[in-house]
């Protein structure tokens, strides 16, 4: 089984990227379970058709400790079976502990046994890793491979940036690895030239270029990926062209951290002003 | 037990062996139950409860009462608001008290809990009654100690209750510090007999030496009045005693009501109590009754018959900064040498003070905040003492250096006598000359050789 989770700043597209990308290989015949790890608890709507399933803390919340698996879990799109942690609301308690109880929580239910026969998990995390608590699914093995969405966008590169210096104080204790950038365009200028730069000075690759269409919105209005909403549409292509790379993937690196100047230099070079 | 302690000292920066301190919700605690009818509630998982309840009553030896808002790990995940409804739902409906003082943990302070909207909340839903009071303040422990916690509730006090109403009274306030429930009585009387009406906040007498009558009260009869602390902000001025337990409250009177306050040191031992009862004069405009100045008398008498043995000792003293400070001045006044001196507590004015104390009179001390007990043993290891003075923990190392120990301050929990006696006033001071001595002369009397095992001492 591989353990994948999907890093980046916030609103750059990470469960869009995820869920498209699962479609993309849940497509192909294999298991997969996306973890949510975001309080809003939105990272399986488009496997789901919409907001579905209770989320785990929830029924935590509510049943106490005594919860089972079906409780959380709901199968979607060509049965991905799909699991949010969710979280307090905005303002109130602590989301990273949320994290925390909800993955525990998984394992003693048993949700990563053999018996289910997964081929991928995917936890979508949150934003920033602001606190231990959001670093919980690269602590202790539980993901082994991170990709990183970004774009050219500088705030996004920050981001992905400030992840690699968390991916790498984890790799050096444990067995997590750096598996490449994945570029959701924003249509910046020279982006993929940019990502591919990055991605080498940080001793990764960009495993693809998302490049950007209407066409995904229009499927999540749907509440649907573009796989499953327009499949021969040439952006669910690109979707299993990423699904793909990801299976075939077989570079997984420490990541060197740049300091701020070297990004701001890089940045330069690739002339956001020429 | 403590046979493992080199002697040799080794640079520690982020490790306390056998810490001086403890945990901020303990004094709050224990503050929290010197107000009258009320019931101190812990906002976070039932092992901080259980365990501040537990140490308290170990060293008061009675029941002390307090309520939990029983955190699970769904609470850490949402916020402990619901649990704090709930609590305060049950704790008004069962056990009816006429206050809550609500203190926080460091699992309620991590998540950021806001006590006062939930309590605001709890209130607009009819939750509190109307007429009953909750009241709180912040404690996590990662922040200062046991002492800071007891200013904290204390100031808490003052927040929630005292009223500028634009008259004065002639009473006084009075912040006792973090003393003996028979402290707080002899501090009370001292006033009294100074002719002044004082208020005393806060005021376990009454409810942690609380007599056996084979009837269990909830809710003792001792401690502050709520309506007592309302006037407190029209009190003429305030008394802090101690700066580390006493001067946040007095200062925040002032800054709220505009009653002056004055810091003194705790009245344990001649000197800080001369200067308790002198602002006592100040305040009365009379001369001290023939009771008190008997009382000084006496001790005095002491100090001078029994000079020889107390003259040149070296003694090793730890504790609570505010006692700490006092006691190493009443030492130093008996002709001892306090050489090392520790406080868990943190805070810089702790070592300027105690300096300041031994300057000229003690050449080379080892003086100490925010350290341990495993420090002071090094110390005694490398300059022994004739006495150490401190709180239970103590023992053993009296016991691995067989050194005389006299139990002072808190927790005591292997003795009792504190809750009952008080260390502070002149009546105090005698008490402890008595305990010194006897320590003293024990040793004098076992170690002796028959030729000079003296019959008169």
């Amino acid at each position: 089984m591989r353990k994948i989770a999907i890093y980046g700043k916030g609103g750059i597209g990470k469960s869009t990227t995820t869920q498209n990308t699962v479609a993309g290989l849940a497509e192909m015949g294999k298991r997969v379970m996306i973890v949510g790890c975001d309080p809003k608890a939105d990272a399986t709507r488009l496997m789901l058709g919409g907001l579905a399933q209770k989320t785990v803390l929830d029924t935590l919340r509510e049943e106490g400790e005594d919860v089972e698996l079906e409780d959380v879990m709901k199968e979607g799109f060509k049965g991905v079976r799909c699991v949010e942690s969710g979280g307090p609301e905005p303002g109130v308690g602590c989301a990273g502990r949320g994290i925390i109880t909800s993955i525990s929580l998984l394992e003693q239910l048993g949700a990563y046994d053999d018996e289910h026969e997964l081929d991928y998990v995917f936890y979508d995390v949150l934003g920033d890793v602001v606190c231990g608590g959001f670093a919980m699914p690269i602590r202790e093995g539980k993901a082994e491979e991170i990709y990183i969405v970004l774009s050219g966008e500088m705030m996004a590169m920050y981001a992905a940036n400030n992840i690699s210096k968390g991916i790498k104080k984890y790799a050096e204790s444990g067995k997590v690895r750096l598996g490449g950038l994945i570029c959701n365009s924003r249509k910046v200028d020279r982006e993929e030239e940019l990502i591919r730069a990055f991605a080498e000075k940080l001793g990764t690759q960009m495993i693809y270029f998302v490049p950007r269409d209407n066409m995904v919105q229009k499927a999540e209005i749907h509440r649907k990926t573009v796989i499953d909403y327009s499949p021969d549409h040439p952006q669910a292509d690109h979707y299993r062209n990423l699904a793909k790379a990801i299976e075939e993937n077989d570079m997984f690196v420490i990541p060197n951290p740049m300091t701020q100047d070297e990004l701001e230099s890089l940045l330069m070079e690739y002339g956001l002003y020429d | 037990m403590l046979d493992m302690t080199p002697k040799e000292i080794f640079e520690r920066k982020a490790l306390r062996i056998n810490p001086a301190k403890t945990c901020q919700p303990i004094g709050a605690m224990y503050a929290a139950l010197g107000i009258h009818g009320c019931l101190p509630h812990s906002h976070g998982s039932q092992g901080c409860c259980a365990y501040h309840r537990s140490h308290l009553t170990r060293h008061y030896k009675e029941p002390v009462m307090a309520s939990t808002s029983s955190f699970t790990e769904g609470a850490s995940v949402f916020g402990g608001g619901a649990n704090l409804r709930q609590a305060l739902k049950t704790i008004f409906q069962v056990y009816d008290p006429e206050i809550v003082a609500v203190h926080t943990t460091c699992l309620s302070e991590t998540i950021g809990d806001d006590i006062p909207s939930l309590v605001k909340k709890a209130r607009e839903d009819g939750i509190v009654p109307d007429g009953k009071y909750v009241i709180h303040a912040n404690t996590p422990s990662y922040v200062g100690s046991h002492v800071t916690g007891f200013s904290n509730m204390t100031t808490a006090m003052v927040k929630y209750f005292s009223e500028k109403n634009g008259g004065r009274t002639s009473a006084i306030n009075i912040v006792p510090g973090y003393v003996e429930p028979s402290d707080m009585a002899e501090i009370k009387r001292l006033a009294t007999e100074m002719g002044l009406e004082a208020i005393l906040f806060p005021d376990t007498s009454g409810v942690l030496d609380a007599p056996q009558t084979a009837r269990f009260s909830m809710y003792p009869k001792g401690g502050v009045k709520v309506d007592a602390l309302k006037k407190t902000g029209s009190s003429r001025a305030t008394l802090s005693l101690g700066k580390f337990a006493s001067e946040a409250a007095g200062a925040l009177l002032e800054q709220m009501c505009d009653v002056p306050y004055q810091c003194l040191d705790l009245p344990i031992g001649i000197s800080s109590t001369d200067r308790f009862i002198e602002a006592l004069i100040e305040f009365s405009g009379q001369t001290p009754p023939a009771t008190i100045t008997d009382e000084r008398g006496r001790v005095v008498d002491v100090m001078t018959d029994m000079l020889q043995y107390f003259h040149g000792k070296k003694v090793a003293l730890f504790g609570d900064p505010d006692h700490v400070i006092s006691m190493t001045e009443f030492l130093v006044d008996l002709g001892m040498k306090p050489i090392h001196v520790v406080t868990g507590t943190p805070g810089k004015y702790f070592e300027h003070r105690i300096k300041k104390i031994l300057d000229g009179k003690v050449k080379h001390a080892n003086v100490r905040a925010f350290s341990d007990l495993f420090m002071l043993h090094q110390w005694i290891k490398n300059e022994p003492v004739d006495l150490l003075i401190g709180n239970t923990y103590g023992k053993y190392i009296a016991r691995a250096e067989d050194i005389p120990f006299v139990r002072f301050g808190f927790p005591i929990l292997d003795r009792i006598g504190h809750s009952y006696f008080p260390t502070t006033g002149y009546r105090g001071a005698l008490r402890l000359l008595e305990k010194m001595l006897d320590a003293i002369l024990d040793r004098l009397d076992r170690d002796a050789p028959e030729s000079s095992f003296e019959l008169v001492m």
